[in-house]
C-alpha cells in the first residue's frame, strides 16, 4: 500500500503536467449544465402561423388577435386563400396555417358549433404536436370565453384542468441537468482513465511497470482514485453551476447525489479500464469507448423516456448503468426522493460496479 | 555459480505458426557480462521478455537469480533490472522525478543505492529538473540505466542499449557496463544487433532464427575459426562480388563495408587468385590476409 502512494503521487503529477486535462475538468461541467440546457430545451415557443380569415367578423379577428397574443406564436402573414398560405408553408416561413370559412360567426350562433381547419408542417414531430396542442388550447379557452359572455347553449364538452407534480412549471432544466451531469461523468471518467492506462501500453511505459513487484490491484487503482476524487469534485461543481445559473437544487439530499454519483463513478472507470486492458492502441480504446457513451448515452432516457421505449428495449436498458444514475439523479433532484425509495435504482447500480472493477483488475495481465 | 541458467527453451507466436525461439540452452555466470548477438529478428526480445518474466515459454525452464520464471516471477521481479529496447521511463515527468519514482516502486530510495549510479547519474544531475522528453538520446539512455540500477538488482537485462545511439554514446555505455561489473559484480545480460559489441562481453551467443549458433568467448569463437579469410579490394567492387562467387577455390563471399571478405581453399595462392582477377578485367587489385571478426564468424556459422 506504501507504493499504490507513490503510484498516485505520480499520477497526479502527470494528471496536472498539461493544462488541457484540468482545463477539461472545469469546461465539460460548465458546458454541459450552463450552456446545454439553454440550448436543448423542449419548450417551444415562436412558432410561425399564417391565418386566411374568410369571414372577417369580430369573432373570427378576436380569435386571430387571442392566437398571436398568446406568445407562443408569431403571426406571419393573413393570406387571402389557403394556396398563397400553403405557398408560405413549403417555402418554411410558416409551420401552422388556421382557416376560418366564411359564415364563421353566423354559423357559430345559429347552430351553437363552427367548424375552422388548421393545417400543421410535421416534419418536425414534436414541434407539430405541440404547437397543435397549444393552438386547441387557444382556442377552447376562447370558446369558454364566448360561453360566457352570451351565455347560449354553445357546447363545452369537458373543462381540463392540469396540475403538474413536482415541477409545477414544465420547467425543462431540473430534468435536464441531472441527465447532463451523468452525461459529462461518463465522458470524463469513462474516456480518462481509458486512455491514460493504454497510453502507457502504446509509449511502453508499462513494460517498465510490469518488471516491477507493484501489484495489478495496486495500479489499477493508481489508475482510477484520481478521477474518482475528480469526479466528485465534477459533481460538486456541476451542482454549484446548476444552483448558481439556473436556480436549480436538489430537492432532496445532497449528500444522497454524491453517493449515487460516486458508486457510478466507480462504474463508468472500472469500465474505461477494461475497455483498455483489452486494446492495444489508443484508437481502438477511443473508438470503443465512443461505442458505449453513444449507446449508453441515447438508451439512458437522456433523450428518450425509458418508459416510452418498446418492450424489449426497456429491458436491454437494463444493462446500462447510466440508465440507473439518471432516473435517481432526476428522482432527487424533482422528487426528493429517500435512498429507500431509490434502492431498486441503488442495488443495480452497486452490482455492476462491484462487477466492473473486479473485471478491470482481473483483465489486467502483466505477462502474456 | 550461474545466475541464469536456461533449459530447452520454446516460444511460438500466431499459434505455432511463427517459432520465435526453438529450444535455447544457455548460463550465465555471476558477474559477467553475456551479449546475446544476432540480427533483427533472432529472438532476442522474445527471449528477454521470458526472462523479465513479461511472457511465458511454450515449453522449457528458466532460472534467474535461483527463481523459476514461471513459478516464482515475483520473486525475480524483485531482483532484477531491465531496460528494455524502447525508452520507455514517464516522458512528462522530470529526470530526478523519474528516478525517484523508480526507486520507490522498489521500496528503496535513491540515497540507498546511490552509490550504484553515481558514475552514471553525475552526468544526468545538472539537468534532473529537466523533463525525460527534453533529453538527448544519450542522455535519455543514462537516465534509463539509472532507473533500472536504481533498486540494486542481481542482474540487469538490457535489451538492445546501443541501437540508435551514436558511437561515442555507444562507446561510454559500454565503458559504464565494464565499470558496473568491476566495480559491483553486477550479472549483465546485453542483447545487441552490432558485432562489433561483442568483444566487450565475457561471453557471448551468436543467435539466429531462434537458436544458438555458438556460445563461447568472444576469443574462443574467433579462435575456432579455421578457414583462410582473405579481405579483396578491386576497382569495380559490385562485379567482383559476383566474380568472387562463381570463381573455383572460393567458398564464401560477402561484402564487408569497404572490401569483401572470402575464405578459400587450401590449394588457392595469393599470386594464382591475382592472376584469375587480373583475367577478368579487375584492375587496382588488393589482397590481405586477415583475421576473422566476430561478423565473419556469424557469417560462417550461418552457413
Amino acid at each position: 500500500m506504501k507504493v499504490l502512494k507513490y503510484l498516485l503521487i505520480k499520477e497526479y503529477k502527470q494528471m496536472f503536467r498539461g493544462y488541457l486535462i484540468p482545463i477539461l475538468f472545469v469546461l465539460v461541467p460548465f458546458a454541459l449544465t450552463n450552456l446545454v440546457p439553454r440550448i436543448a430545451t423542449q419548450e417551444v415557443s415562436n412558432l410561425d402561423i399564417a391565418v386566411i380569415d374568410n369571414d372577417h367578423s369580430s369573432v373570427s379577428k378576436r380569435l386571430t388577435e387571442k392566437i398571436s397574443a398568446s406568445g407562443f406564436f408569431n403571426l406571419r402573414s393573413l393570406c387571402g386563400n389557403y394556396m398563397e398560405a400553403y405557398d408560405l408553408l413549403q417555402r418554411g416561413d410558416v409551420d401552422f396555417i388556421v382557416t376560418i370559412e366564411n359564415g364563421f360567426e353566423r354559423i357559430l350562433y345559429r347552430e351553437g358549433a363552427a367548424k375552422m381547419m388548421l393545417s400543421v408542417n410535421s416534419v418536425n414531430g414534436m414541434k407539430g404536436g405541440l404547437g397543435n396542442n397549444y393552438l386547441t388550447q387557444i382556442v377552447m379557452q376562447y370558446a369558454k370565453e364566448l360561453n360566457e359572455e352570451t351565455r347560449n347553449s354553445m357546447v363545452s364538452p369537458m373543462n381540463i384542468c392540469p396540475q403538474f407534480l413536482f415541477n409545477s412549471q414544465l420547467n425543462y432544466k431540473p430534468y435536464m441537468i441531472p441527465a447532463l451531469m451523468s452525461l459529462g461523468l461518463i465522458l470524463l471518467m469513462g474516456f480518462l482513465p481509458a486512455l491514460n492506462m493504454v497510453s502507457e501500453k502504446e509509449k511502453g511505459t508499462i513494460e517498465q511497470i510490469n518488471v516491477t513487484p507493484v501489484g495489478r490491484v495496486e495500479f489499477i487503482l493508481s489508475k482510477l482514485i484520481p478521477y474518482w476524487i475528480v469526479g466528485l469534485f465534477i459533481v460538486g461543481f456541476s451542482m454549484l453551476l446548476a444552483w448558481k445559473i439556473h436556480q436549480v437544487v436538489p430537492a432532496g439530499s445532497i449528500a444522497l447525489v454524491f453517493l449515487f454519483a460516486f458508486v457510478y463513478i466507480l462504474t463508468v472507470s472500472a469500465l474505461g479500464i477494461i475497455v483498455a486492458n483489452y486494446s492495444d492502441t489508443l484508437r481502438q480504446t477511443a473508438m470503443l469507448m465512443f461505442f458505449f457513451i453513444i449507446v449508453f448515452a441515447l438508451t439512458s432516457g437522456l433523450v428518450s423516456p425509458v418508459s416510452s421505449m418498446p418492450d424489449w428495449a426497456q429491458e436491454v436498458t437494463r444493462l446500462n448503468p447510466v440508465r440507473y444514475i439518471i432516473t435517481s439523479l432526476r428522482e432527487i433532484f424533482l422528487k426528493g426522493s429517500t435512498f429507500t425509495q431509490l434502492l431498486p435504482q441503488f442495488i443495480p447500480l452497486c452490482i455492476y460496479s462491484a462487477v466492473t472493477m473486479t473485471w478491470a483488475v482481473i483483465s489486467y495481465r502483466k505477462k502474456q | 555459480m550461474n545466475i541464469i541458467s536456461v533449459r530447452n527453451l520454446h516460444k511460438t507466436y500466431n499459434k505455432g505458426k511463427t517459432q520465435a525461439l526453438k529450444g535455447v540452452d544457455f548460463d550465465v555466470r555471476q558477474g559477467e557480462i553475456f551479449g546475446l548477438i544476432g540480427p533483427d529478428g533472432a529472438g532476442k526480445t522474445t527471449l528477454f521478455r521470458i526472462l523479465t518474466t513479461l511472457l511465458l515459454p511454450d515449453s522449457g525452464t528458466a532460472q534467474v537469480d535461483g527463481y523459476d520464471v514461471v513459478k516464482k516471477y515475483k520473486d525475480i521481479r524483485r531482483h532484477i533490472g531491465y531496460m528494455p529496447g524502447r525508452f520507455s521511463l514517464y516522458q512528462d515527468m522530470t529526470v530526478e522525478e523519474n528516478l525517484t519514482f523508480f526507486a520507490t516502486v522498489f521500496n528503496t530510495t535513491i540515497q540507498e543505492n546511490y552509490h550504484l549510479v553515481e558514475d552514471i547519474y553525475k552526468q544526468i544531475e545538472p539537468f534532473k529538473h529537466r523533463r525525460a522528453s527534453k533529453l538527448s538520446g544519450g542522455m535519455k539512455q543514462k537516465l534509463a540505466l539509472s532507473c533500472a540500477l536504481i533498486h540494486a538488482p542481481h542482474v540487469l537485462f538490457l535489451d538492445e542499449p546501443t541501437t540508435g545511439v551514436d558511437p561515442v554514446s555507444r562507446k561510454e555505455f559500454w565503458e559504464m557496463l565494464q565499470k558496473l561489473k568491476t566495480n559491483f559484480h553486477l550479472s549483465i545480460v546485453v542483447s545487441t544487433p552490432y558485432m562489433d559489441e561483442a568483444m566487450q562481453c565475457d561471453r557471448i551467443a551468436l543467435m539466429q532464427g531462434g537458436e544458438f549458433l555458438t556460445i563461447d568467448t568472444p576469443q574462443g569463437i574467433i579462435e575456432s575459426y579455421t578457414d583462410r579469410l582473405w579481405s579483396v579490394r578491386s576497382d569495380n567492387m559490385h562485379r567482383l562480388l559476383t566474380d568472387l562467387r562463381k570463381m573455383e577455390g572460393v567458398q564464401t563471399a560477402f561484402a564487408f563495408g569497404e572490401s569483401h571478405h572470402i575464405t578459400v581453399d587450401a590449394s588457392l595462392t595469393f599470386d594464382v587468385f591475382r592472376q584469375k582477377l587480373t583475367a577478368l578485367g579487375h584492375q587496382e587489385i588488393q589482397i590481405e590476409e586477415i583475421t576473422p571478426s566476430i561478423e565473419d564468424c556469424f557469417m560462417h556459422l550461418q552457413n
